[in-house]
């Protein structure tokens, strides 16, 4: 009998096994996303290094935290793995329905996760930048502000789990 | 890899039995229970030995079980049918009474109704889950046609109040109606003693075959049809009968009236050890009643964890569960169940439902034992929570 699984064996590998899942020290910029469809929350640092000769600033490490479905998490590793290596402008370029190719079939209502994490590689180049005084691509700057206004709602949505979580971990 | 069914509320297994005494009808006894010859007769006689069993299992009369295709055809046939027969001129019934936890095939039922123009009341519950029969008391007007509240949950298990809110009810002059798709054959059922007008049962749900149910219609209950043709069930559900289900619906009745008392209370003692050993995994919660809840069902939510993450990394491990995530539903919504009894949006995100059966046994629940609390781990690894947003 032909197997069948809710996901494509690419979505569970990466969901399984996510390369890149964790934190870095001493991040050169960190972005915060969520999904205001789902409730889905994410995180990710990345480190960058110039390249003196090009002058080009490269995403040298990455790394993400997700709180999220089967496909949120796979998104998460993928886009990691694809921005890795890149300069800043190409890893801007880095769209869903890249994400959406390389992790093969999914289904049609897990299409958002892949938005979130587009906005999350999104806003740690814009802090990056930020912090580096670096002229910011207007796109970028409406991004920005999109995400940074969902991120708000999903905060006070999860209001109670934030202090949840303070009076757990934080006194630790 | 071992696979643990952990999933009985959603469905079960054919029960080897209900399946030889099904096998005759469809190849040899085939015939159509309505036709006059010896292939028909042969056919009603088996069906109507199968609803003095349904009966029997909750002490009803023959003449008032009605088979249908499943739980949800006998919710609609129960809310439509008491509604369209009680909602003329002289007797001006319209308005419904039901609770925020039923099953869809009851809420959604009551919504399509509120667009034909009945009013219809959704309770609220307890942090249990339960109904306070005294808010249906309030809650019962004039021109209340009918108060549908579930005998248990199908997501977190708690067992309703039904005795004493049939009671109110009865002397209320209201129909009642219970959808008891998950409590029927796992504990007992008396449609007298709990003041029950009508109850929805199911087969696929007591280790019997899909697509066959039953609806209980008390002698004398004014009800219209929702499915017209040539007559059959006493002119309430016409269709030619699904004779082998409806054979494998009482064989599997009888067994399960029979070994509740024993299934049961191995059933309990299997769930409380996994509340109780499941519940040291740090920020864990039981969701419904500790006590008042089905034998078999075991709910609960896990803080800074996805479910449906959950279940997929569960089921690579070989555990079937359940889980009322919004990202596991087709409209991306939470459980409106989990929802009702109070838990956040985010809580209901990382719930896990695991229903137990009779295949179970006290090394599958050790099995979960060692693996659920290593996979909440993993995907709390994974979360930015725990400490670590907005550092």
């Amino acid at each position: 009998m032909k197997e069948y699984q809710a996901y494509s064996k690419e979505v569970m590998k990466h969901f399984l096994h996510p390369k890149h899942s964790g934190k870095l020290k001493d991040p050169s910029g960190v972005g915060n996303a969520g999904n205001l469809i789902c409730g889905d929350v994410m995180q990710v640092f990345i480190k960058v290094k110039e390249n003196k000769k090009t002058g080009k600033r490269i995403i040298s490490d990455i790394k993400f935290q997700t709180f999220g479905c089967v496909v949120a998490i796979a998104n998460s590793s993928m886009i990691a793995t694809m921005a890795k290596g890149k300069s800043l402008e190409e890893a801007l370029k880095i769209k869903k329905d890249d994400v959406l190719k390389k992790l093969g079939r999914v289904p049609p209502i897990k299409i958002h996760c892949s938005v979130l994490a587009v906005d999350a590689l999104d806003e740690a180049i814009y802090d990056y930048m930020v912090k580096n005084d670096l002229k910011i691509p207007e796109e970028l700057k409406k991004t920005h502000e999109r995400i940074k206004k969902g991120l708000k709602d999903i905060e006070h949505r999860h209001r109670e789990y934030f202090k949840l979580e303070k009076e757990i971990y934080r006194k630790k | 890899m071992k696979r643990i069914y952990l999933d009985h509320s959603a469905t079960t297994p054919v029960d080897s039995r209900v399946l030889e005494a099904m096998k005759p009808f469809f190849s040899k006894a085939y015939g159509n229970a309505s036709s006059l010859h010896k292939f028909g007769q042969e056919a009603k006689r088996a069906m109507e030995e199968s609803r003095e069993k349904i009966a029997n299992a909750i002490n009803a009369k023959i003449n008032e079980i009605i088979f249908t295709s499943g739980g949800t055809e006998s919710d609609n046939l129960a809310i439509k049918g008491i509604c369209l027969a009680n909602k003329s001129k002289e007797k001006g019934k319209n308005h419904i009474i039901t609770s925020k936890i039923e099953h869809h095939a009851v809420l959604h039922t009551c919504q399509w109704m509120e667009k034909q123009g009945f009013e219809v009341t959704y309770l609220p519950v307890d942090k249990y889950g339960l109904v306070n029969p005294a808010d249906v008391e309030d809650a019962i007007k004039k021109n209340t046609c009918l108060v549908s509240i579930m005998l248990a949950s199908n997501e977190i298990g708690t067992i309703e109040p039904v005795e004493k809110i049939g009671k109110i009810c009865r002397e209320n002059e209201v129909y009642f109606h219970t959808d008891a798709v998950q409590a029927f054959g796992k504990i007992p059922i008396d449609v007298n003693k709990m003041n029950i007008d009508l109850l929805s049962a199911s087969a696929h749900k007591v280790y019997g075959p899909k697509g066959v149910g039953a609806l209980f219609v008390r002698e004398g209950v004014d009800i219209q049809p929702i499915i017209h043709g040539g007559g059959h069930e006493n002119d309430i559900r016409s269709g030619t009968e699904n004779v082998s289900g409806i054979v494998g619906f009482g064989a599997a009745s009888e067994i399960a009236k029979k070994e509740m008392k024993r299934e049961g209370e191995r059933e309990i003692k299997l769930r409380d050890k996994l509340i109780k050993e499941v519940l040291k995994i740090e920020n864990s919660h039981l969701n419904g009643h500790p006590t008042k809840r089905l034998p078999n069902n075991a709910n609960f939510w896990f803080a800074f964890v996805e479910g449906e993450s959950l279940i997929l990394y569960l089921d690579v491990k070989g555990i079937a569960g359940s889980t009322g995530s919004a990202c596991s539903s087709k409209s991306l919504e939470p459980s409106h169940v989990l929802l009702a009894i109070g838990l956040k949006y985010e809580e209901a995100h990382g719930s896990l439902r695991l229903t137990l059966g009779k295949q179970n046994t006290k090394e599958d629940i050790d099995y979960v034992l060692k693996i659920l609390p290593d996979v909440v781990e993993r995907l709390r690894e994974i979360s930015p929570y725990k400490g670590k947003w907005k550092q």
